[in-house]
């Protein structure tokens, strides 16, 4: 967590952005492994790993929030919350879908879980981008 | 009179001219995108052919057609306009960009599953089936790259154009990435015209 600048004049930061887009495209992968089944049941085991895969990144980009140091927090909140607000809707109008199409059990349970790591993912990537430039 | 003269004085001066706050998130535009959402969760309720047809389709016409604009038209100008002339037009477009996309897709996608189940196009005995995996695989890679490089560097754009002094080195740097990424996926929309024409005529 240096703070010193790059030659672009930006102080490095660790990757957190890269961390959620690969949780996001984790769970996407998983999506469509999930949706290509329907209305058959979907194999959990691959989309279970790309879940569990998915929340240990998530869960690292918590760890390195936990220690980064001099961060705009407050311009990180602002654009998280409205952008959680966003993409909570979107996640639970896919959710929605998958429901009303009878996907029920442990499979609606992993596609629950892909539309939550979805519904942080994105506003974190946003918010982070949006943070790191603040002054 | 005064206040032309005093204004011509700072012009002469050299004064940085006085620049308007941009809204991120347009506010007017809320409750089209809120219309758009209870149309697409109605279609959805009601499991209404018709409906779902029309959210997928126009949610996903103006979808791919936005993206190939933005990413072989606009991109293309936008890269070549002075770093001013770029400033200004993102100002104005970027946060209609911030509205727009994600409703559209949300339109597409939150319809598009429920059709393809219940036109039978998921069945694995569909002919469709494979191109349906094909059409999930593309929208898959647009929507990283849209929602992990893509949203994230507009959205960084005009929050630094919203400074007192904006950092125009760090402006184009994150314009370059919309610039290409826009392009990225205005080329993938191809694939997804070419599927969607498959899938409508077999």
């Amino acid at each position: 967590m240096s703070a010193e600048l790059n030659p672009s004049g930006d102080r490095p930061f660790p990757p957190v952005a890269w961390l959620t887009t690969g949780a996001l495209a984790l769970v996407v992968v998983g999506g469509i492994v999930m949706a290509s089944y329907a209305p058959r049941k979907a194999p959990l085991g691959l989309a279970e790993a790309l879940l569990a895969l998915a929340a240990v990144l998530l869960v690292s980009v918590v760890v390195i929030f936990a220690r980064l140091k001099d961060f705009a927090w407050s311009t990180f909140a602002t654009v998280f919350k409205w952008a959680l607000l966003a993409y909570v809707i979107e996640a639970g109008i896919i959710e929605f879908a998958f429901v009303r199409n009878h996907v029920s059990g442990a499979s609606l349970v992993i596609i629950s879980g892909m539309l939550v790591v979805f519904g942080v993912s994105v506003p974190t990537t946003i918010a982070f981008t949006a943070a790191r430039f603040a002054d | 009179m005064t206040e032309v003269l005093d204004t011509q004085t700072r012009v002469a001066h050299g004064a940085p001219p006085e620049r308007t706050k941009i809204q991120i998130v347009p506010l007017k535009g809320l409750p089209f995108a809120g219309a758009a959402l209870v149309l697409v969760t109605v279609a959805i309720a009601t499991n209404w052919t018709w409906l779902l047809m029309f959210a997928h389709v126009a949610g996903g016409g103006l979808w791919t057609a936005i993206d190939l604009f933005v990413g072989l038209v606009i991109g293309p100008i936008l890269g070549r306009l002075s770093i001013p002339a770029r400033a200004e037009f993102s100002a104005k477009f970027m946060p209609a960009m911030v509205i727009i996309m994600p409703t559209l897709v949300t339109m597409n996608l939150g319809s598009g599953f429920q059709l393809a189940r219940k036109l039978g196009n998921l069945s694995p005995s569909s002919p469709n089936h494979a191109w349906i995996i094909a059409s999930m695989i593309v929208v898959g890679i647009m929507a990283t790259i849209a929602l992990g490089i893509l949203e994230p560097a507009n959205i960084a754009v005009l929050f630094e154009m919203n400074k007192p002094v904006p950092n125009g080195e760090r402006i184009g740097r994150l314009m370059k990435r919309f610039i290409y990424t826009a392009g990225i996926t205005g080329i993938m929309q191809v694939a997804t015209l070419v599927i969607m024409t498959r899938i409508a005529t077999q």
